[in-house]
């Protein structure tokens, strides 16, 4: 069961910079580690993460075995229309996660 | 001469009321953290412990094996168990014992919702008890010694003064003796359970109290109690009653 967190603010100035923060769960495993019984767990990073805003990508994160677990991402984006902030990572195992939240632009 | 007045200190101490050695201030344990793990700790977006919370409420409100939901009895954000994760650990009547918090949710949905049982360090059960403590966030820690309770109580006390494991030390030689002092380049905290089930960084996830202090037993060479072991239930008694008056902060951040 992957879960995120994403905040953005409900509403935004056209023009205004505002912050949007995620916050993924994820082991982010770096396999360099072994279980009690020797055998090597398989590395299973979060390698792609990509957020769109009204269907246009605006931030991409390529991460590797070097990110900690649960990943903590912040950055700024200008927010022009109403629109859905959405995003979307796959890890190495395949798994995919999609979260999303409006954005209502005056 | 000194050992001497703390073992007659403690006889006297036995026979009169439940009253722990107490730290003089109470500090909690953000106290012993670096700024940035405090500023972890209070931003609710970014503390990875509120994650578990998250899946907690979903565990709360799913359906149990017989169909029934936590949130059916306890409301659908818990608001009856607000103030519940203070009180513990207690004694429970129909378990006959002492219990935890995380036993007595195990408890619970072992008689209510058909539960085969939550193993300790399991997903569910650490969800579901950084969910319910959560709901105590900011009330003050209000464990009674007194009563049916008083056993364990005076067990956990026992245990707290007790030399143990290759380096022959006691939890107050660290934790009353020697806090606010460094342990090569970690800082030595008062030892209060107020902030767990806690995200440790080390861990890289949430753990419970009791993985915490079997890594203390781990740290001191001893043979580490079970985690939910009445040794381990009955110390938890001891610290919280030590900590009496503190906030509750789970999920904590530690480092």
């Amino acid at each position: 069961m992957a879960i995120a967190r994403l905040q953005v603010p409900a509403t935004a100035r056209a023009g205004e910079a505002v912050e949007v923060r995620l916050l993924v769960q994820h082991p982010m495993e770096t396999g360099f580690r072994r279980e009690a019984d020797g055998r090597a767990v398989p590395m299973n990073v979060v390698n792609r993460l990509s957020v769109t805003y009204g269907g246009e990508e605006v931030f991409r994160a390529e991460m590797g075995s070097g990110i900690a677990a649960n990943p903590y991402l912040a950055f700024w984006i200008v927010a022009k229309s109403s629109g859905e902030v959405v995003v979307e990572w796959v890890d190495d195992k395949g798994d995919k996660g999609r979260v999303a939240q409006p954005i209502a632009v005056s | 001469m000194r050992a001497f007045a703390v073992l007659a200190g403690l006889v006297v101490l036995g026979a009169a009321a439940a009253e722990p050695s107490r730290p003089s201030p109470l500090k909690p344990g953000p106290d012993f953290q670096s700024a940035d793990v405090r500023a972890l700790q209070a931003d609710d977006f970014a503390n990875p412990g509120m994650l578990w919370v998250a899946k907690g409420r979903d565990r709360f409100r799913a359906k149990g094996a017989n169909g029934r939901r936590c949130a059916d009895c306890h409301g659908e954000e818990g608001e009856a168990l607000r103030g519940a994760a203070t009180r513990f650990p207690k004694h429970d009547g129909a378990l006959g014992r002492v219990t935890d918090l995380a036993g007595r949710i195990d408890a619970c949905d072992r008689r209510h919702r058909g539960g085969a049982g939550l193993a300790r360090e399991s997903d569910a059960l650490l969800e579901l008890e950084t969910f319910v403590a959560n709901l105590s966030r900011g009330m003050a820690l209000a464990v009674s010694p007194e009563g049916s309770a008083r056993g364990a109580w005076e067990k956990g006390r026992d245990l707290y003064f007790t030399r143990i494991g290759q380096l022959n030390l006691a939890c107050t030689h660290c934790h009353d003796a020697r806090w606010g002092r460094t342990l090569l380049a970690e800082p030595i905290s008062q030892g209060h359970p107020t902030g767990w089930p806690a995200y440790r960084l080390e861990w890289q996830a949430v753990g419970s109290l009791h993985r915490r202090l079997r890594a203390c037993f781990f740290g001191v060479r001893a043979e580490q109690p079970a985690a939910g072991s009445d040794e381990l239930v009955a110390l938890e008694l001891y610290l919280a009653t030590r900590a009496k008056g503190l906030p509750v902060e789970a999920p904590g951040v530690r480092r």
